[in-house]
């Protein structure tokens, strides 16, 4: 038998490892690059007049984004409300009572699809079944949107983070002669607030950046949202409209949206790490 | 004096023995039956775990149940308060009277009969809350109960589990944050503090020391006067020490029973034998 020679064998350990450390470099680098060129060309637009004015016109110096600010706020809170606890129900369902059963997994398989749903097709569902027969984009429709984007990521999480519950302390509720549903508010939930938590900020931090969905229903306003059967203001809208604008001072505000949007996804992540690592301790 | 063994036609003893005992019912225990099994069969999906059950529990006597593992111990014992209903696939047939009511009964309320039944399990199990919540939890699932009268029954439970002293000054303190054994005695208090009649004891002491463990036979043995206990145990001695009667299972199977004495000094079966020997198990 003959010895393979030594030297190829090192010559192709250090390749590969200098090859996947590139793969991963450049993935690192990627990131770096697209949140400095934000941070570089939005910081200038961040101002105090950038949180508490209306857009002006182009050319009109001053203006900022304060009611796509609200709006986006607004549109993201009637969201969690409408998808966080069915959402969350859906979970409890899929772990608790659902199980291996063969409903539970038909559901389970309709969540990853529905995942996986291209978000633009999600607007145009709620275009036509909200919109169009309602007559008027509204804020209803893009929270509704956000909403059915958010449900399959808050399920499954949910139900990971139930199932991850030990079955001790499920049956230890309920030998003490709680009901079911109870044991499941009272103690699981309890037992599981942290891995909950972290799900519904996830799914927040994922709907955040949603353009697609509010361009359909929602659409955009330069006014104060001031009812939600109206067009709303929003921020992932007015980057899209203001960033194909020609005017510069409109495009200046465009790149100060995405720094606010990248830093407060950012925030949502850094906090739930944050909040897991506090509660790992 | 019961020398009886159910289940007779697994006997493989080459022991003669009379027929007046071959009948599937066991001879009476003397003094009262508190729960009384009946033709007891087991199934987990297809495959059958019990085989006709037919076990008699003394009120206010320990009855110990041993056996090597698989043999159906903790199987049989999760019957009595029906907690393997929280699992699919699991079904039973025959007969589980508890004070001559059949307690697998469609009718029978099980939230009640928790109550009755309280249990224990292998690992200690308190709930993500205080020390006093945890004993409070189910006190008030069960009961309309002021504030002052439930910290005076959260301490009796405390004080009967013999670990008042020890979180006295920790009430507001999570549970989860005691040692082991306090751990195992919290959640004895908290099956305690909603007045069962009995209490079933999954091998209580396999996760905690032998300091902790001989705390709990202690306090097992002064819970007898109030409770009737049923505890299914892999150590023989601690069956020996604090049982008054014993169940020898095995492959799903009652092979002996009576009382602790007979079974360990002069068991009537071979099989017996061979396990508190240590020749198999």
């Amino acid at each position: 038998m003959k010895h393979r020679s030594l030297f190829a064998r090192r010559g192709i350990d250090m390749a590969v490892t200098a090859i996947s450390s590139l793969a991963a470099l450049l993935g690192i680098a990627m990131l770096s690059w697209i949140l400095g060129t934000v941070m570089l060309k939005g910081y200038s637009a961040i101002n105090w007049e950038f949180f508490t004015e209306l857009p002006a016109p182009p050319g009109m110096p001053g203006g900022g984004l304060a009611n796509a600010i609200v709006g986006t706020l607004l549109i993201t809170l009637m969201a969690v409300l409408i998808g966080v606890p069915i959402g969350l129900a859906a979970g409890v369902w899929l772990a608790e009572f659902g199980q291996q059963s063969k409903t539970a997994e038909a559901i389970r398989f309709a969540a990853n699809l529905l995942m996986g749903t291209p978000s633009i097709i999600v607007g145009v569902f709620v275009y036509v079944v909200m919109v169009m027969t309602t007559g008027n984009f509204s804020g209803t429709a893009g929270a509704v949107s956000l909403a059915i984007i958010m449900l399959p990521v808050v399920a499954r999480t949910a139900e990971d983070m139930l199932a991850l519950v030990p079955s001790a302390l499920r049956e230890a509720a309920l030998a003490l002669g709680v009901p079911r549903w109870k044991a499941t508010l009272g103690i699981i939930f309890r037992a599981a607030r942290t891995g909950l938590l972290t799900g519904t900020l996830l799914a927040i931090a994922r709907v955040s950046g949603e353009t697609a969905p509010l361009l359909f229903t929602a659409l955009n306003s330069p006014f104060w949202p001031e009812s939600f059967n109206e067009p709303t203001a929003n921020l992932t809208v007015t980057i899209f409209n203001y960033a194909m604008s020609p005017y510069d001072d409109w495009q200046t505000l465009a790149w100060g949206a995405s720094l606010l949007i990248a830093a407060s996804v950012l925030g949502t992540t850094v906090i739930t790490r944050g909040i897991l690592w506090y509660r790992s301790r | 004096m019961i020398q009886t063994a159910t289940a007779m036609q697994n006997r493989t003893s080459d022991r003669p023995f009379p027929l007046s005992q071959l009948g599937k019912e066991p001879q009476a225990l003397p003094g009262e039956i508190k729960v009384a099994t009946r033709g007891l069969n087991f199934y987990y999906g297809d495959q059958q775990a019990l085989f006709d059950n037919n076990l008699q529990i003394a009120t206010n006597k320990v009855t110990a149940i041993i056996g090597p593992s698989g043999c159906g111990k903790s199987t049989h014992l999760r019957t009595y308060n029906r907690i393997f209903e929280l699992y699919r696939g699991q079904r039973v047939t025959g007969e589980v009277l508890l004070d001559g009511q059949n307690i697998l009964d469609s009718n029978c309320d099980v939230l009640e009969l928790r109550r009755k039944v309280g249990m224990i399990f292998q690992k200690p199990t308190p709930f993500p809350m205080s020390v006093f919540d945890n004993v409070a939890y189910g006190l008030k699932q069960h009961y309309h109960i002021n504030r002052s009268e439930l910290r005076g029954r959260v301490e009796t439970a405390l004080r009967q589990a013999a670990i008042w002293d020890d979180v006295k000054d920790k009430l507001n303190q999570p549970g989860t944050a005691l040692s082991g054994g306090q751990q195992q005695r919290l959640c004895i208090a908290r099956a305690i503090a909603v007045e069962p009649e009995i209490l079933l004891m999954d091998e209580p002491t396999s996760a905690v020391d032998p300091i902790a463990t001989a705390r709990i036979e202690e306090l097992i043995d002064d819970l007898k006067q109030r409770y009737t206990i049923v505890i299914v145990t892999h150590n023989m001695q601690q069956a020996a020490r604090i049982s008054d009667y014993t169940a020898f299972f095995y492959q799903g199977r009652i092979i002996e029973f009576g009382a602790t004495k007979k079974i360990f000094t002069k068991p009537d079966n071979r099989q017996t034998q061979d396990y508190i020997t240590g020749r198999f198990g």
